[in-house]
């Protein structure tokens, strides 16, 4: 059963069939999936979506696929923490962390997005996966591709983190490391994708490639008791997946599943690599693409951001606000989480954590609120950022001695 | 000889399925209303009512974004080469 009626144009509206399309040829502004709400609306009540499977496909009347699942069948519902260390020490009411650095299989929200970008491109037929990637949708892709036995291509910058090179390798994909930045990697992907027939999920596939990420957001209004917290407070590289909360926030509340939504959206950029929050910040109409991206944050150092305008007007649409952070901000949030709620994200998760305080610091998230951290990263894959930064291992002999002289009784002896 | 332009697929249908096209011009603005005379209605496809380059329409000039360079007014000489891109999602 499907309830897609085709794409339309973001801009000018204009319709075209369910294809690997992505672009308007009309106004070249990206395509979106058009669904027929009204049937959706029929079919879909929260016990519906309480009854369906621990994944994200327990959402699919709203993902833009015509049969069943076949990819990604354990992607997906991540848990929700309420952490209340972090808001005692944040000084705020109600804060929970959105924990996708456990998503299975590749421990990012990526595997939301590839879930249902092969599930289409197997749909539509393709045989060869590939994408143009900062690390964690490079994994994604190798991964659910080798199990859905498709071929895969994959295309990084040359100079990404060990972790996220290794998390690809393992999976045999024929992974190319590009001289050059992200944009420049998006760019000649975008040329071979015109060429060659591949399912590439972040150019052909992108209508329905980007939806998965709304997913993200319905497990939110789920876990919180079908209700949408005050705040929520996400990353943003490309901006797709702010664009895709905001989203999903209104879908819910169009079809009913939700009363209200009060919600602002927030943008969390890292200081390197800020064209949409500094946009939000200064107010200004245009995006102004990055040259060149310097930050630990390599996930999010996307310098020309493809949903830059959708994803400010997604900020402003809500009333939120936006900020960034510093290399070493980045750092001491990626050690505030692990140290509060025992949680380790990679950088990207480092820069939300950094923001969401500056952010109730500064007042613009007020302290009576309730908020949502989404922490989309998994910090096994960036080690080489928080490394030389969080002490070394105690060095003992193996006797009670040694263990007293340096550690209960030693030098470096705090009770932690 | 004058300046090379890559077309991109969703403007083919536009250039008889050509990919690549040779025209004339000092500038990008010179180069667009060089495709159009060409191809009429490409101009309408890449820039807005004000001659602007879309928004969501990336240009090149041998590698570099027009936007980092003089937007429209960006000059251009014999034997180099434009791209035209659409915006891609990226992560």
């Amino acid at each position: 059963m499907s309830y897609v009626k085709g794409l339309k144009c973001r801009e000018c509206g204009h319709s075209y069939p369910k294809e690997a399309l992505y672009v308007c040829e009309y106004c070249f502004a990206s395509l979106e999936v058009d669904y027929d709400y009204d049937a959706i609306k029929k079919v879909l009540t929260r016990e519906k979506i309480e009854k369906g499977p621990k994944s994200l496909w327990r959402y699919r009347e709203l993902l833009p696929i015509d049969g069943e699942p076949t990819v990604g069948l354990s992607s997906g519902f991540t848990p929700l923490i309420k952490a209340e260390n972090l808001a005692r020490e944040l000084g705020v009411r109600e804060l929970y962390i959105k924990d996708d650095s456990v998503s299975h299989p590749t421990l990012s929200f990526k595997d939301r997005v590839v879930a249902v970008a092969l599930t289409k491109a197997k749909e539509f037929g393709f045989d060869t996966a590939a994408c143009a990637s900062t690390g964690n949708l490079a994994n994604s892709v190798a991964a659910h591709s080798a199990r859905a036995g498709l071929k895969r291509f994959i295309f990084i910058p040359a100079d990404l983190e060990m972790g996220k090179v290794v998390s690809s390798l393992i999976y045999q994909p024929n992974l190319v490391a590009v001289r050059g930045n992200y944009d420049e990697v998006n760019r000649l992907c975008s040329e071979i994708a015109a060429k060659y027939g591949w399912a590439f999920v972040n150019i052909n596939i992108r209508p329905f490639y980007a939806e998965g990420s709304k997913t993200l957001c319905y497990e939110i209004m789920e876990q919180l008791g079908w209700t949408t917290p005050d705040h929520i407070v996400s990353p943003a590289a490309g901006g797709s997946l702010i664009t895709k909360i905001w989203k999903a926030l209104k879908e819910f509340k169009h079809l009913g599943l939700v009363r209200e939504v009060k919600t602002r959206v927030h943008c969390a950029q890292p200081a390197g690599c800020s064209p949409i929050s500094s946009a939000i910040m200064e107010d200004s109409e245009m995006v102004r693409p990055v040259k060149k991206p310097n930050t630990i944050a390599k996930s999010l150092a996307i310098g020309n951001p493809a949903d830059g305008y959708y994803a400010k007007d997604a900020v402003k649409e809500s009333g939120g606000s936006a900020d960034i952070a510093t290399d070493d901000e980045i750092r001491e949030g990626i050690k505030l989480l692990a140290r509060t709620e025992g949680v380790f994200t990679e950088t990207a998760g480092g820069v939300t954590v950094a923001v969401t305080k500056k952010l109730i610091a500064a007042g613009k998230i007020p302290k009576n609120d309730s908020v949502v951290m989404a922490i989309t990263g998994n910090g096994l894959k960036t080690q080489e950022a928080v490394q030389g930064h969080i002490g070394k291992p105690v060095l003992i002999d193996p006797s009670l001695a040694s263990f007293e002289e340096n550690v209960k009784g030693g030098a470096s002896w705090a009770l932690k | 000889m004058g300046v090379k332009v890559r077309i991109p697929t969703p403007l083919q249908k536009m250039t008889n399925n050509q990919a690549e096209i040779e025209t004339q011009g000092k500038t990008i603005a010179e180069i667009i209303d060089g495709l159009e005379k060409s191809f009429p209605g490409i101009k309408g496809r890449l820039c807005d009512e004000a001659g602007k380059v879309r928004r969501f329409v990336n240009v090149y000039v041998n590698d570099e974004d027009i936007r980092f360079l003089e937007k429209e007014g960006t000059k251009v000489k014999e034997g180099d080469e434009v791209s035209i891109i659409p915006a891609i999602a990226g992560g």
